[in-house]
């Protein structure tokens, strides 16, 4: 019994870390015009509606990394059980080759967290957007 | 004279309209017999290149991504110059810009062949955005776009390669890329060089 609630009780204490660590840990507030300008450090690769050097862009959200058919992947990216979405965003391109490693985007990555949620939020303004709704 | 060169503001001097035509014609001409530092040091022997160790896949991964892009970027002015949009002198900047594309990724694809690796081939189909494509400033504004994005590209290519001598020779194409850049923004009567840093 006294286990027992010394269990709970550690549980709890590691329960009240992460519930703590929820707010410092939440990501930046992006704004998607200034996103804008930080994709133009993308377009050597990327595009919206198309595949180029890199996999296009719209559809991104909620997609499975590496999915995107008829695009040739790495298998690292293939195979890195990754779901896009604001946080695995915040996390591969923060620094791709450690998140994803084997990665063919060679890429240091945008170390800055507030450009990095300007970014996301472009990309997620983009893709809410007729220009990738259409597709 | 370089008559697209159009002097919106007197923040930017026209500076190449000094150079005539005849200046002109032989650096054009003369600049393909030059073999640069970094092309020099990119087809040395394997020995040179393998200094990079165990980053060796890694590595070529990176040229490879980097050779993609710029197959893409010699068929963009291609395009471009096919298009009927583009003017004397502006056509011949264009085609002289895609040679430069055509040696970066000729060297890439050799330095892949000597680090053990298989270069990408240039695609049979490049999708780009024509629609968008109308006049000479369309076209200006669409290779500039491509020039920034190489040399971000590049400038995060640059600290991952394994290889310093590699980080080197994506340096100086990167430096090559950002006077593109500068170039088009001035044929378009924009402010050639915008900030310190590129990012
Ligand atoms: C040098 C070219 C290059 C640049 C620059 C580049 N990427 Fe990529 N990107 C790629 C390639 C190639 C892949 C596929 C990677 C693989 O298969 O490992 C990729 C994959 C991705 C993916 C995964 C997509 C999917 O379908 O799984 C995302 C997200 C992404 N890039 C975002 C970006 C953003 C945002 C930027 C700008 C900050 C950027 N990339 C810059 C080449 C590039």
């Amino acid at each position: 019994m006294k286990k027992f609630r010394a269990a709970i009780l550690a549980a709890s204490a590691v329960y009240a870390l992460l519930a703590n660590a929820g707010p410092a840990a939440a990501l930046a507030h992006g704004d998607p015009a200034r996103g804008k300008v930080v994709y133009e450090r993308c377009l050597a690769c990327h595009a919206f509606a198309y595949d180029r050097t890199g996999p296009r862009h719209c559809g991104l959200f909620g997609r499975h990394a590496g999915s995107v058919q008829g695009f040739a992947y790495s298998d690292a990216m293939r195979h890195s059980n990754l779901v896009w979405g604001t946080r695995t965003l915040d996390r591969f391109l923060k620094n791709p080759l450690k998140t994803v490693p084997g990665t063919a985007m060679g890429y240091a990555g945008i170390a800055d967290r507030q450009e990095r949620a300007d970014l996301i939020a472009y990309l997620k303004q983009v893709n809410d957007s007729a220009e990738c709704r259409g597709q | 004279m370089f008559s697209f060169i159009q002097k919106q503001d007197t923040t930017h001097m026209p500076i190449t309209a000094n150079l005539d035509d005849e200046t002109r014609r032989s650096f054009l001409g003369h600049s393909g017999l030059l073999l640069s530092g970094a092309a020099v040091a990119l087809l040395a022997g394997r020995d040179a290149l393998a200094k990079g160790g165990q980053s060796g896949a890694s590595d070529v991964r990176i040229l490879n991504t980097a050779l993609g892009a710029e197959l893409e970027a010699v068929a963009a002015y291609q395009l471009g110059a096919e298009s009927g949009l583009l003017q004397k002198p502006v056509l011949d900047l264009a085609l002289t810009f895609q040679g430069h594309h055509k040696e970066h990724a000729d060297v890439l694809a050799k330095t892949i062949v000597k680090l053990g690796g298989q270069p990408v081939a240039s695609k049979e189909k490049y999708t780009f955005p024509v629609d968008t494509l109308k006049s000479q400033a369309d076209v200006l504004r669409f290779a500039a776009m491509l020039e920034k994005g190489a040399v971000s590209a590049y400038l995060g290519a640059v600290p991952v390669f394994g290889n310093r001598e590699l980080a080197k020779a994506a340096a100086s194409i990167l430096g090559d890329e950002a006077m593109h850049w500068a170039i088009l923004r001035n044929a378009l009567g924009e402010i050639p060089v915008p900030s310190a840093f590129m990012s």
